[in-house]
């Protein structure tokens, strides 16, 4: 076992795990934050995006370890208290989201390539998202969604 | 009054939606109880055998764990489906790769995934059977007195009887690959059990009462001690409708062994080895046609490789056969239909369902037909489309009020697809980047084939609570789908009332009745219309009672609705599917209403080949299709998109690359699913023509984007290279070994 001090969502905290846990393991099951999601293990599907000392990172390959000293933000700190981030509203208005097993390591991704890109064209959103996958909406509706977060033109 | 504004046909917020957007819907391995352990499989390394030893090996403190075989099973070790001839656990012999022998369970995964490398079979090899045309030969017997775990055969004229006399007689062969279902939430089950209590499960799964009809021969318990209940499901697309049944037996098994919660989650690698793929298939089409471009007699052999247990390949067989013939009128009409049985792990349920399959050799091979004609795709379709009052290949007379000219009319102008066809034409001579545009036309049945909604014989409750809301009872789960949301729509309008007053509760057991499996494109169109009546039996209830007074608002319902249930105790009201009498199907000749009604479509696929790294792109697709009423704008098109996706990487990027009957290439980094960069632009167009017995005529569509892509795909990619193939998926490397052949 070893122990991790870090900041998860702006709190302190000090989380313990066992040597050969990944930052994922223990933002799910020893901070209890089950938003950021498994899909592959392996650093191919994006579900378990988030983002560690102000960079986004896929944690189901980052060792717990690596996460000393660091700042990590989940999905679950990207909306203030009830109110839903710009991005999260325009998922859940224009279809981005339907099984939401890949929405929040989608919404990462979306909200880092928004703060690298506040302009994106649909090209951008495309690159941006590459290493998400969603098997259930074919993208079109999370380009869209992406896009008017920014136009900030939710219908 | 203030009668809210309907909610059908509006893009109202997902019901689940901001749940989903924060994270904070709970996914089954996102659910803990206390003192829970984990559960794992240890999985044959032969694909056919006798068991003969098992050892623990390692310095593992193995009476730490919990250790299950066939012989724990106290009742029967069978996967409760159609044939019931998948054991739970091997005993004694196996029949595929990966099937499973033996459970172990223990509250450190990380030891515990230790332990299950520790464990050997010693398995004397026996020889085994990996194609469907070993399995047809016979090179070994491996299931059953001939391999075949069904066939059928449907006769409509008499083919024979033209062969002889036709002007072309036009032959051709197809082939599509197995595919992953690739749901991101792998599968998951958590089991708690006690001989006394019985046996409770959550977990990711389409199917609640598969899993608890599946649950009960294996302990031999009654109804009412197995309780089985959904947590939200991360994708399934039947990859969840059979497979949570076995996981769910074994995660019962050990638990009731420990008598301990146990939770099974397969990881990645697991579950695209172990569980269920796409049936790999072969059809091939011999077709009399005359000199003026009609159809006079189809014959079709059409064959899907169903692994090594029977598991539901008779069914997907059978929707494979009945739509192999597609919407075109011919008078003679011969399909020839067997599932085979080789050692690979069963094939089963995917979006389509054998469609996806059969249409794409039909629709490849009417663009070959067309060429021997020398008639344009389009021309010679047009001269066969079926038209309502004409019969189908199984003898069907067609109601729905279809018009497939104008539907094709309409996505050819959609696509442009005249003047691109020239213009690729001219500019490909002069380039290696070649680019071509196809289409297929196509349609779908919705709801269970034949006699299947009679069986089902679905029901669907809705019961008032003390504050005054409805809540829909059903056991369709939500699946990304959008059942709780599109419920609510149907159930809203019904009582006339806004949204929130109407909840869809969780598919549980002990609470819901059986609305059916959440398959087969039925949810909206069979299971939506019990909704309607339930919640009109409902309403009925209160204004005869005299709680309600028509021109109510939403606020006096919800009154009317609180006053009942406290007078009362309850308010419920139930709505059972009866199957209209113009509704009939002949199982045994396979012939008659096969579907109560069709979505119909026309989708065009636009594409270029490199043929210099032989890259084949989609670049543009158009999806026109007659779904009787769009329900909900947005999530009716991201069905489609979904589809459309998913079957353009069935056409171009998903290969299960199989040694001897194991897929070797199990994880995501090998298996390719199109990404946010391999997706073109998705154009989805609806037409509606109301189906009278669909909930404000809508009928389904789920399955319908699987279908058109492939044939679509490859049919552009022959416009733009010359090339004539018939083999999906169709990789890279398909493509440049079909050039330089
Ligand atoms: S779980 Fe980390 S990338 Fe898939
Ligand atoms: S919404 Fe299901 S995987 Fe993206």
């Amino acid at each position: 076992m070893i122990k991790v001090n870090c900041s998860v969502n702006g709190q302190k905290q000090t989380l313990r795990a066992h040597s050969m846990a990944r930052l994922l393991d223990v933002l799910r099951e020893e901070a209890g934050l089950t938003g950021t999601k498994e899909g592959c293990g392996e650093g191919e599907c994006g579900a378990c995006s988030v983002f560690l000392n102000g960079e986004l990172v896929m944690s189901c390959l980052v060792p717990a370890s690596q996460a000393e000293g660091a700042e990590i933000r989940t999905i679950e700190g990207i909306a203030s208290g009830e109110a839903l981030h710009a991005v999260q509203q325009a998922f859940l208005t224009n279809g981005g989201a339907q099984c939401g097993i890949c929405t929040p390591g989608m919404i990462m991704a979306a909200v880092a390539l928004l703060k690298k890109t506040p302009n994106p064209t649909e090209a951008d959103v495309r690159v941006g998202l590459a290493g998400n996958l969603c098997r259930c909406t074919g993208y079109m509706k999370i380009f869209d969604s992406v896009l008017r977060a920014v136009q900030g033109a939710n219908p | 009054m203030d009668r809210p504004q309907a909610l059908i046909g509006r893009a109202v917020e997902r019901k689940e939606g901001r749940d989903k957007v924060v994270g904070r819907s709970k996914y089954i391995d996102d659910i803990t109880f206390p003192g829970l352990i984990h559960g794992a499989t240890v999985r044959s390394p032969a694909a056919r055998g006798r068991i003969r030893g098992i050892s623990f090996e390692g310095n593992m403190p193995w009476d730490e764990f919990t250790i299950v075989t066939a012989k724990d099973i106290p009742g029967h070790n069978h996967v409760a489906l159609l044939m019931n001839d998948q054991p739970l656990l091997a005993d004694g012999f196996v029949n595929h790769p990966e099937e499973p022998v033996l459970l172990l369970a223990h509250a450190d995964k990380y030891l515990l995934e230790e332990a299950r490398r520790c464990v050997k079979f010693d398995i004397e090899p026996w020889p085994a059977v990996f194609t469907i045309e070993e399995s047809l030969a016979r090179k070994e017997l491996i299931w059953g007195q001939d391999n075949i775990f069904k066939s059928y055969l449907v006769e409509k004229g008499d083919v024979d009887s033209v062969w002889n006399t036709a002007d072309f007689v036009v032959e051709g062969e197809y082939f599509t690959g197995a595919q992953e279902q690739l749901y991101i939430e792998n599968n998951g089950i958590i089991a708690v059990a006690n001989a006394q209590d019985g046996v409770s499960i959550w977990g990711s799964m389409q199917c609640p009462y598969y899993v608890h009809k599946g649950l009960l021969p294996i302990f031999k318990f009654p109804d009412d001690k197995v309780r089985v209940i959904q947590t939200e499901t991360g994708g399934g697309f039947g990859g969840k409708e059979e497979y949570p049944t076995l996981i769910s037996g074994h995660a019962a098994l050990l638990a009731l062994k420990s008598g301990k919660p146990v939770k099974i989650i397969y990881d990645r690698a697991e579950d695209m080895v172990a569980t269920t793929k796409r049936h790999p298939a072969r059809t091939r089409h011999r077709t009399a046609v005359s000199k003026d471009g009609k159809l006079l007699a189809q014959e079709i052999d059409f064959v899907i490789d169903g692994g090594a247990y029977c598991t539901l390949s008779p069914v997907v067989l059978s929707r494979g056969t009945i739509h192999s013939a597609g919407p075109y009128f011919c008078p003679n009409v011969r399909v020839k239909a067997q599932a085979v049985a080789t050692n690979s792990p069963p094939h089963g349920a995917f979006r389509g369902f054998g469609a996806p399959q059969s249409i794409f050799a039909l629709e490849r091979h009417m663009d070959k037909i067309a060429q021997v004609l020398k008639l344009s795709p389009e021309e010679f379709r047009r001269r066969n489309f079926i038209k309502d009052g004409e019969t189908t290949a199984t003898g069907q007379v067609v109601k729905d009020k279809v018009d497939m000219q104008a539907l094709l009319t309409k996505a050819l102008a959609l696509s442009n697809y005249h003047a691109k066809r020239e213009v690729f034409t001219e500019q490909n001579q002069r380039s290696k980047i070649k680019k071509g545009i196809g289409f297929a036309t196509f349609m779908h049945g919705s709801g269970f084939t034949g006699s299947g909604e009679k069986y089902l014989s679905s029901v669907v409750g809705i019961e008032g609570t003390a504050q005054g809301k409805v809540r829909v009872l059903a056991a369709s789960t939500e699946i990304g789908q959008g059942t709780n949301t599109i419920f609510t729509q149907i159930a809203a309008d019904a009582l006339g009332v806004a949204g929130d007053v109407v909840e869809v509760a969780q598919p549980d057991t002990k609470f819901v009745p059986n609305s059916g499996p959440t398959v087969a494109s039925r949810t909206v169109m069979v299971v939506g219309k019990l909704v309607e009546t339930a919640a009109t039996g409902l309403k009925q209830t209160l204004v005869q009672s005299g709680f309600l007074h028509e021109g109510y608002s939403s606020r006096q319902f919800e009154e009317a609705v609180a006053g009942y249930v406290k007078k009362f105790g309850q308010l419920k009201a139930f709505s059972q599917y009866k199957q209209p009498p113009d509704i009939n199907w002949d199982d045994a000749k396979y012939q008659g209403d096969a579907y109560g009604a069709y979505a119909w479509a026309v989708y065009v696929a636009e594409v270029s080949v490199d043929t210099v790294t032989y890259d084949t792109h989609v670049d543009n697709f158009v999806a026109l299709q007659e779904i009787g009423k769009v329900m909900h704008p947005v999530f009716a098109a991201g069905q489609i998109e979904g589809g459309v996706a998913q079957a353009i990487g069935y056409a171009l990027y998903e290969k299960v690359v199989w040694k001897e009957g194991r897929m070797i290439n199990n994880q995501m980094t090998n298996y390719i699913m199109p990404t946010a960069v391999d997706v073109p632009p998705i154009h989805v167009f609806f037409e509606e023509q109301p189906y009278s017995r669909g909930p404000s005529g809508a009928k389904g569509i789920g399955e319908l984007p699987m279908d058109g892509p492939a044939p679509a795909i490859l049919n552009a990619i022959e416009n733009a290279t010359g090339l004539s193939l018939n083999h999906i998926p169709l990789l890279p490397e398909d493509l440049m070994e079909a050039i330089h052949d």
